[in-house]
């Protein structure tokens, strides 16, 4: 990690104004933004650490855990949303025993919600790394978990 | 300066231009509501309730807009109240209700302008989206943090940023769930919060709150017990015990705020271990200490008076030796040093300073003609360039940190820093000079090469003030940067860097620690100090000087009141005729007229049996003085040892007599802190049951040796202090009342100096004085590769037996840890939090690691707080020759991992 941002850090000039593109290119880097990378950032770009988590933890577009291998993201759209979205979120929830923006410690999966993923005539609908599952139910969830998790 | 004229509903005010329409308005008695203003931190206008209604320009926040001349302010309109009402209630919404159980209960903002705006129960509980539910801080052991009762005001972040300068919290996540936080919303006590719980004070709610927080029932304004800043404090008293300390808003040095040590540090007072009956050695025991029965007073001053007296009888009065306390007051400095020289007959009489800060008498007296700090610290403000060399105020002199860090975001002051260690405002600093320790003398001469070959020296200033400019120069010419470089370790350009913006600026100033003094040529970098002001003509004007920052919190008194061995108080000559015939005149004496022993040499004598008994106030020097096993063989082999102390120290377990003292808020008197502000201190509570006062203590001692003290309480020692030092001549209880007074003053319409030399030096000139470096005492080399430095933590100090009675203190740094390099922690096979052995030539520690870039490579560093961990059982006593002051900053030690110990 230590030398991909060092190489990330040698194209900026190290100023404040500089911190919201700093991170987005350590994440596009990195997939998160972990925390060592974080005071690292805030050395050089001379400002105090809280002010880069105050920074990072105000954009939707940060993540502060490692994507896992199996990245679920829970559509949260109108269409998806009336047809219980919120349950589904609730049942992935219990099922990882982890809360949206997460990661289970074994890396295995990462949960995220996202506005729209345009298929509203299949909701309500998540997507497990990119590929859409349809028109679930809290039961149809407990099995494709187990199913997504079995097969790596 | 011509005040600015507005009406507020119609009331006539006269406000200074620059005040906002809510300070004005605050301050001629008419509330308008308001949350994110504290009238210390700069505006913010987040939370809305300020809002008035100003002619010619709507509705806007008070706190935003300044005074202008002919405003027209209303505070009240429907449209007003509408606002206010909306903001309120959007606050209170997620606040939990429960006020009575809450610890700013009836000192809380929000309560009244809840009771101020109106609020519809009703209302509110249909606003109430579902409940949030955030978890209690309680991690740090003074505060809780509680984000469910936070109204997001933002003053705790700003007072971070704008008073400590540590910059722990900033608001975290958006919207909804908005909240203070640190940084990852780590723990406080994992956060760089230093504890200081300025924010605590200043939060409006219950969000930032004390522990233990108990309404006192009266308070005692005095002077903090720690270090030499001086910071004024309130003392909360319930009963007979101290419930809590407000640093005091108006003293001059701390205005109102205090680190963790004086906020929260005071509990040793309350302690459990305070001693409370004299002790007897006894080798059956009989009290709660092994070896020690208890005694009445009447018994062990007895005692001690009869075996004082036998010794003096027998080998004659140079073989006792007294140390008095840096930590007492100024009346018991001075009685001590008069018992020493009246009643026992010698000048073998020091004090703690002869391990610190002797060097910066003998070093600034050499230059300046007198040795204390030149100018006021609130200098700091006024200066352009801040030189720090060899001192951490942010961890040593907190307060005065945090003044740094102040004057570098809002004044722009520019800071140079030389120090080995990258230490918090090494990082501020432009440019850093990472001076390898015991080389300072190289660096000063390699400074005033450049300003000379520069030709930015003060001309007009050397020619009418100074005298050996000559020599000086010459001597400098040897200092070219290469060789400093090569020296020192510093990058030359650095060197050129640091030389040029302390002498381009038009005010520069130089704050100096124990890091210039404590090396075998202490005294020299004083001077070197010293010269680089004198060079540049940074004397005698605002925000220039020379001050060292002296460590505890009335060194400098002790050394003032003549708790020397050289001389009598107000560092008036033993060897003067007159002065020595006023003293024996008032004191009904005769003087000793050799200068005595200094206390590092003493032990020496022990060895040699020519000094036989000490005499020892508030001191520990079997932990805190170098080389430690040869001081406590010393203390162990003297015929006669006897301690005031408040706890039973190292140094008390091998006394013959150990007699219970009061503690600071538990007397009446002064201290003197580091710009020579002579401040009262007062009694709070009265001693533990069985308890002296150092005054009453030596006055009857004294009696029992047949003489008799006539001032024998405080406000009368400051009476004779007055009439024997022509430099605080004016100096009296009823007007220190005041406020503190600076010396000299001369006269009671004397008010004081607090700079000095505007006009002329003692000497009339000051005196360049031509120095070299010499390597130190103990050069690392194969078998003891690294350099061991020294220092302190900030929740700790001296030898803990004060911090370490605080349980929160020692929850905030339990243990001492060897910081080291990750080069050399990887070179060495150390890890973090692993146990190692460090082992000088003198003695071996154990201690575990911590692996840091805050340590330069090839020096590691420990505190000497912890008896545990007897840092000065490695430290050498190879002593600075002019102020006998050792070399604790450079040992030669090796590091090792110790096998077996970190597995598991
Ligand atoms: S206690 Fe002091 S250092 Fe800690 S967060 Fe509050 S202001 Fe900052
Ligand atoms: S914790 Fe207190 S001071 Fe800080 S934002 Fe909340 S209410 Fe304001
Ligand atoms: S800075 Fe020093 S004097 Fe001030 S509160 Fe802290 S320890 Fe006490
Ligand atoms: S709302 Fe879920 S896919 Fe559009
Ligand atoms: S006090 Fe003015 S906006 Fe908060």
């Amino acid at each position: 990690m230590e030398r991909r941002l060092d190489a990330i850090l040698s194209s900026f000039a190290g100023q404040e104004h500089e911190l919201i593109p700093i991170l987005q290119q350590v994440q596009r880097e990195l997939g998160y933004l972990p925390r060592e990378a974080m005071l690292e950032v805030a050395q050089f770009a001379g400002v105090p650490e809280s002010r880069v988590y105050a920074v990072a933890t105000f954009y939707a577009q940060f993540r502060f855990t490692p994507i896992g291998r199996k990245h679920v993201m829970v559509c949260r759209g109108t269409s998806c949303h009336v047809r219980g979205a919120p349950r589904i979120l609730e049942e992935i929830e219990r099922q990882l025993s982890i809360k949206e923006g997460e990661t289970t410690p074994d890396l295995s999966h990462s949960l995220e919600t996202v506005a729209c993923i345009g298929a509203c005539g299949l909701s309500p609908c998540i997507m497990i790394n990119n590929k859409v599952e349809a028109k679930l139910t809290p039961k149809k969830v407990a099995v494709l978990l187990r199913k997504a998790g079995d097969d790596d | 300066m011509d005040q600015v004229n507005l009406s507020i509903d119609a009331v006539e005010i006269a406000a200074t231009p620059g005040t906002t329409v809510l300070d004005a308005a605050l301050g001629a008695g008419i509330y308008i509501p308001h949350l994110c203003h504290h009238p210390d931190l700069k505006p913010a206008g987040v939370c809305r309730l300020c809002m008035v209604e100003i002619a010619g320009r709507g509705t806007t926040p008070a706190c935003l807009s300044p005074v202008e001349e002919g405003m027209v302010v209303r505070t009240e309109s429907p449209e007003i109240r509408d606002l206010r009402r909306v903001a309120a209630e959007l606050l209170i919404l997620d606040h939990r209700p429960d006020c009575l159980v809450c610890a700013k209960n009836n000192r809380c903002e929000l309560q009244r302008v809840a009771a101020h705006v109106g609020i519809d129960a009703a209302r509110l509980a249909r606003l109430r989206r579902h409940e949030k539910t955030l978890p209690v801080d309680d991690s740090n052991p003074f505060f809780t943090h509680d984000p469910q009762q936070c109204v997001l005001c933002g003053i705790c972040v700003r007072t971070c940023n704008e008073i400590a300068g540590v910059n722990a919290l900033d608001f975290a996540f958006r919207g909804f769930d908005t909240m203070v936080a640190t940084f990852g919303n780590d723990p406080l006590v994992k956060s760089r919060c230093e504890s200081c719980g300025e924010c605590v004070v200043r939060c409006p709610v219950g969000a930032l709150a004390a522990k233990d927080f108990q309404q006192p029932s009266r308070e005692v304004k005095t002077i903090c017990p720690y270090c030499g800043t001086g910071c004024g404090l309130l003392l909360g008293v319930r009963g007979n015990r101290i419930v809590g300390v407000r640093g005091d808003p108006d003293s001059s040095v701390n205005r109102g705020i205090l680190c963790v040590k004086g906020r929260f540090g005071i509990d040793f007072v309350n302690h459990p271990d305070r001693l409370s009956t004299p002790l007897i050695r006894d080798p059956a025991g009989g009290s709660r200490f092994p070896g020690f029965r208890e005694a009445s007073w009447d018994e062990a001053l007895g005692l001690a008076a009869r075996s004082l007296a036998a010794i003096r009888n027998q080998y004659g009065p140079a073989a006792i030796m007294g140390i008095s306390s840096s930590r007492g007051t100024n009346e018991e400095s001075y009685l001590f040093q008069k018992f020493m020289r009246a009643v026992v007959g010698t000048n073998n009489v020091d004090n703690c300073a002869r391990v610190c800060h002797s060097p910066s008498v003998t070093g600034l007296s050499a230059v300046f003609g007198s040795g204390a700090a030149t100018n006021p610290l609130d200098d700091i403000e006024e200066t352009e360039v801040l030189f720090l060399v060899g001192c951490s105020p942010t961890e040593a002199h907190p307060v005065i940190g945090m003044r740094i860090q102040r004057a570098i975001a809002g004044n722009g002051v520019r800071l140079i820093v030389a120090d080995p260690r990258k230490t918090r405002l090494a990082q501020s600093a432009d440019p850093w000079l990472p001076v390898r320790p015991g080389t300072n003398v190289a660096l000063l001469n390699g400074l005033a090469h450049v300003i000379l070959r520069e030709g930015l020296h003060d001309e007009r200033f050397i020619a009418a003030r100074t005298e050996g400019f000559e020599s000086f120069a010459e001597k400098v010419q040897a200092y070219a940067p290469d060789r400093v470089a090569a020296i020192t370790g510093i990058p030359a350009g650095d060197i050129e860097a640091a030389a040029r913006r302390y002498a381009q600026a038009d005010r520069a100033m130089i704050l100096y620690g124990l890091g210039v003094t404590e090396h075998s040529d202490g005294s020299l970098g004083v001077m070197g100090c010293a010269n680089l002001a004198l060079l540049t003509g940074n004397v005698g004007r605002k925000g220039t000087g020379v001050n060292p920052l002296r460590g505890q919190n009335n060194v400098q008194g002790a050394c003032d009141m003549g708790a020397l061995p050289n001389v009598l108080p107000g560092y008036q000559s033993l060897e003067d005729e007159a002065v020595r015939g006023k003293f024996e005149a008032a004191w009904n004496c005769k003087l000793p007229v050799h200068k005595g022993l200094k206390y590092t040499e003493a032990w020496h004598f022990v060895r040699r049996g020519r000094v036989r008994a000490a005499y020892i106030v508030g001191h520990n020097p079997a932990l805190t003085d170098p080389y430690l096993q040869r001081v406590e063989e010393a203390l162990a082999a003297l015929d006669f040892l006897v301690v005031n102390e408040l706890f039973l120290t190292k140094t008390a377990r091998l006394a013959h007599v150990v007699l219970p003292a009061a503690s600071f808020a538990e007397k009446e008197g002064t201290f003197i802190n580091a710009d020579r502000q002579v401040q009262r201190v007062r009694k709070a509570v009265d001693p533990p049951a069985g308890c002296k006062t150092d005054v009453d203590i030596i006055c009857e001692l004294a009696d029992r040796m047949g003489y008799a003290m006539p001032a024998r309480t405080a406000a009368d020692l400051m009476d004779e202090i007055a009439a024997m030092v022509p430099l605080m001549a004016g100096i009296r209880y009823p007007r220190l009342e005041e406020h503190p007074l600076a010396w000299p003053c001369l006269d009671e319409k004397d008010c004081g100096s607090r700079m000095l030399y505007e006009k002329s030096f003692p000497r009339g000139r000051a005196t360049f004085r031509a120095i070299d470096h010499a390597e130190p005492a103990e050069a690392p080399d194969a078998s003891y590769p690294l350099i061991l430095t020294t220092g302190r933590r900030l929740q700790h100090y001296n030898c803990g037996s004060m911090t370490r009675c605080t349980p929160g203190l020692s929850t905030l740094c339990p243990e001492e840890r060897l910081e080291i390099h990750p080069q050399d922690a990887a070179g060495l096979n150390v890890r973090e939090d692993e146990m190692v052995e460090v082992a000088s030539r003198r003695g071996k520690i154990r201690v575990r690691a911590r692996v840091t870039d805050r340590c330069s490579p090839g020096v590691v560093f420990l505190s000497f707080h912890f008896e545990e961990v007897p840092t000065n059982a490695l430290t050498g006593d190879r002593l600075d020759p002019m102020a006998c002051t050792p070399e604790y900053k450079v040992s030669a030690v090796r590091v090792a991992p110790v096998e077996g110990a970190n597995v598991g």
